[in-house]
């Protein structure tokens, strides 16, 4: 099998896994009591904050976890918005680019009466700032921006995002989805002026289920969970101490790693790249390559339909993905590609394939075959 | 062994056609169509149903896809049924979908992706016979299934299994239990699958501009009034809101004039319907010939016979709907159908 859909869950890296197991194996302690089982478990959680604060530069007490990226971007956005509203601020800016999980909390916030905002993608697949500062006033409360989009890799302006804002809106907020980002940026730099950022363990060698919400401004957020007073009030429930812990030592060998990952990583996705140029005519690539990362290729197949394709490289082994599919499984046209003014054609032939750390040279060649092979063939019979 | 893509629907029919593919010794693949995007709580195109074929699938150990048809269910189904109800006409969105989804889009798909085979859980069997394959009634007379499928031709029988044809609900259902199928005990879906709770009236009232209109007796006696024709069908008896010491029953819809006439079940009753789109698998049936129409999903068939677009019933039958289907047999077999004008 060769998996190209890195950017939907990556393997766990096998620190991640060794972190982990003593905490599902032997450490059976709640880290919230008080006795020496519970100080091991407690102290393997707040170990885990630290190594997480370090590779995301702000400070331990500033790191919530969460059940997940859908999570951590829902407690941003509703929780701030909710926390906000008495304070006379009732505006939220997006853009329509977003994953489903701020659209949804955003969506949720409109029908509660909010101003909600979504601005559109120029066809490079960058957030149309323009359209996004019009947007903007005193009485916006929350602006979210995510720092790489997950279907096309484009990585987002939000050095240029923080002027406007900050410009514009005294009192907002800046929340940024960056599940897509660990892997290829260094947070520490990337996401330096933004008040809340989403990650997710999945994305970067942990396991599912496990994510990450900065509160880098220590703002004050209506819990969606309430309980215990967990994660400083923020998150109520038990903590996941073997998947923070595993989550920790993905992120940590992923920081340390990075430089060295990217190039290989960038390598490999050129070669995959050019091959296919190469071997088929009438592709096109998506969005502004220079500023996609490293791991993403999405690209635009006339005369084929993404779904077949992806039906025949799954026979062929080669797992691949196309727009953002639901739980379901069924395959929307890509919201993100029709914010980009892409027509509805394209969007429906475009397939994104995404390497990650566990990608191997031999697959890149082995994909460009086989892709190359039932393209073809479905071209044939199409025609 | 031959190359099978199964449209799993996540009931238990086209669950158990799956397994009888497998036991058949085939290559096996389920696909789950999503055909309803919007508003949803019933049906078999919900999220709920595709997640039950993904189970089923995952159980019998086969790879399963889910194909996104929304946008061309929409279009060449839910826009046309509509439009339908608006001139007062009564489609039958299943045998829309049967044409132009699973037997249009799903069959293309699988040819173009090299499957031998198409299968569904249909009830209904397919007959080799001197003239070719023919569609046959489904050996479970309760559920035969064969009138929605009047439309497949010989070159689309030729690619269609459809394995739970010779048997009964209940050994189907037998069979999921022996297989423990998640979907063994599940209810049967009866509607139609994109009216979500509050029914087609509600589904249309949403959507057909509605204009008010007289309900007038055959003698041309004013009766009472309606707000759109959209919520009569020919031949319906409940839900008139007209108080009458006799039975009446719709008898005519006029969708110029908005005008919806009650008589008794005698105006219903016709010597001969009309139809369009008339199809036969095989040589049309020569006008001696003596066939057997039925005019609903499972209706009882009627003597007649097919002189060119018109349906001679040996009795008088009570008048089919405009857009609703007739099918024509001979004994079990389909031997074509066409659509009441």
């Amino acid at each position: 099998m060769i998996y190209l859909d890195h950017a939907a869950s990556t393997p766990m890296r096998p620190e991640a896994v060794a972190a982990m197991l003593p905490y599902l194996t032997e450490h059976a302690g709640n880290p919230s009591g008080s006795h020496a089982a519970s100080r091991i478990a407690k102290s393997a959680l707040e170990q885990a904050r630290e190594d997480v604060a370090a590779c995301l530069g702000c400070d331990a007490r500033e790191v919530i976890f969460t059940g997940g990226g859908s999570e951590a971007d829902n407690l941003a956005i509703k929780g701030a918005a909710w926390a906000r509203h008495d304070e006379g601020l009732d505006g939220v800016v997006t853009t329509q680019i977003e994953h489903k999980a701020v659209l949804g909390a955003t969506h949720r916030l409109a029908k509660e009466g909010f101003r909600v905002e979504h601005a559109r993608a120029t066809s490079d697949g960058i957030v149309d700032l323009d359209e996004l500062s019009s947007y903007l006033d005193e009485r916006t409360s929350l602006v979210s921006v995510m720092t790489v989009n997950n279907e096309t890799g484009i990585v987002q302006p939000l050095g240029e995002l923080y002027e406007l804002v900050r410009a514009q809106s005294p009192h907002a907020l800046i929340h940024t989805d960056a599940v897509q980002a660990p892997q290829w940026l260094d947070m520490t730099v990337a996401t330096a002026g933004c008040d809340l950022v989403s990650i997710s363990g999945h994305k970067f060698g942990g396991p599912k289920g496990v994510g990450v919400l900065v509160n880098r401004s220590r703002t004050d957020l209506v819990p969606l969970i309430e309980g215990g007073g967990h994660e400083l009030g923020f998150r109520a429930g038990t903590q996941n101490v073997a998947g923070i812990v595993a989550l920790g030592a993905a992120l940590m060998a992923t920081h340390e790693h990075r430089s060295e990952e990217t190039i290989r990583i960038a390598g490999m996705r050129d070669e995959l790249q050019s091959g296919l140029l190469r071997q088929l005519n009438n592709i096109a690539l998506n969005g502004d390559i220079e500023r996609r990362v490293a791991g993403f290729l999405h690209v635009a197949i006339a005369g084929v339909e993404s779904e077949t394709l992806l039906v025949a490289l799954d026979v062929l082994g080669v797992c691949a993905a196309s727009g953002s599919a639901c739980s379901s499984g069924a395959i929307d046209p890509s919201h993100v590609l029709l914010a980009m003014g892409m027509s509805r054609e394209r969007a429906l032939s475009s397939v994104r394939f995404s390497l990650g750390w566990a990608s191997t040279q031999p697959e890149m060649e082995q994909a460009m075959l086989g892709v190359a092979d039932a393209v073809t063939r479905l071209r044939a019979v199409a025609a | 062994m031959a190359k099978v893509l199964v449209a799993m629907s996540g009931g238990v029919d086209s669950s158990v056609a799956a397994s009888l593919m497998i036991e058949a010794g085939h290559d096996v693949t389920g696909v789950t169509l999503k055909l309803w995007g919007g508003e949803q709580d019933s049906g078999c195109c919900s999220v709920s149903d595709v997640e039950d074929a993904r189970r089923v699938a995952a159980q019998l150990n086969i790879p399963h896809y889910v194909f996104n048809f929304t946008e061309s269910f929409d279009a060449s189904v839910v826009d046309p049924y509509i439009a339908a109800y608006a001139r007062g006409t009564t489609p039958n969105p299943c045998v829309e979908c049967n044409r132009t989804m699973k037997w249009g889009r799903l069959l293309e798909r699988s040819e173009q992706l090299g499957f031998d085979y198409l299968v569904t859980g249909h009830h209904a069997r397919i007959a080799e016979t001197r003239d070719g394959p023919r569609l046959r009634r489904g050996d479970d007379a309760a559920k035969d299934q064969s009138y929605v499928l009047y439309m497949l031709n010989e070159a689309q029988l030729a690619r269609t299994l459809l394995p739970v044809g010779h048997m009964t609900k209940g050994e189907v259902r037998a069979h999921a239990v022996r297989l423990r199928l998640r979907t063994a005990s599940k209810s049967e879906s009866m509607d139609v699958c994109f009216i979500t709770k509050g029914g087609r009236e509600t589904f249309l009232g949403d959507r057909v501009p509605r204009a008010p209109g007289r309900i007038v007796a055959t003698d041309g006696e004013l009766l009472g009034s309606h707000d759109g024709i959209d919520r009569f069908t020919i031949g319906q008896r409940r839900g008139l809101r007209i108080s009458a010491s006799e039975r009446r029953y719709v008898v005519d819809i006029d969708a110029h004039d908005q005008t919806v006439t009650l008589g008794g079940r005698d105006d219903l009753l016709r010597a001969v319907t009309a139809l369009r789109d008339l199809e036969f698998p095989g040589e049309r049936p020569v006008a001696t010939q003596l066939l057997f129409g039925q005019t609903r999903a499972h209706g009882t068939p009627a003597p007649c016979f097919v002189e060119g677009d018109v349906v001679r019933w040996s009795r008088p039958q009570p008048r089919v709907a405009a857009g609703q289907v007739v099918v024509f047999f001979d004994d079990d077999i389909v031997v074509g159908g066409g659509i009441a004008s």
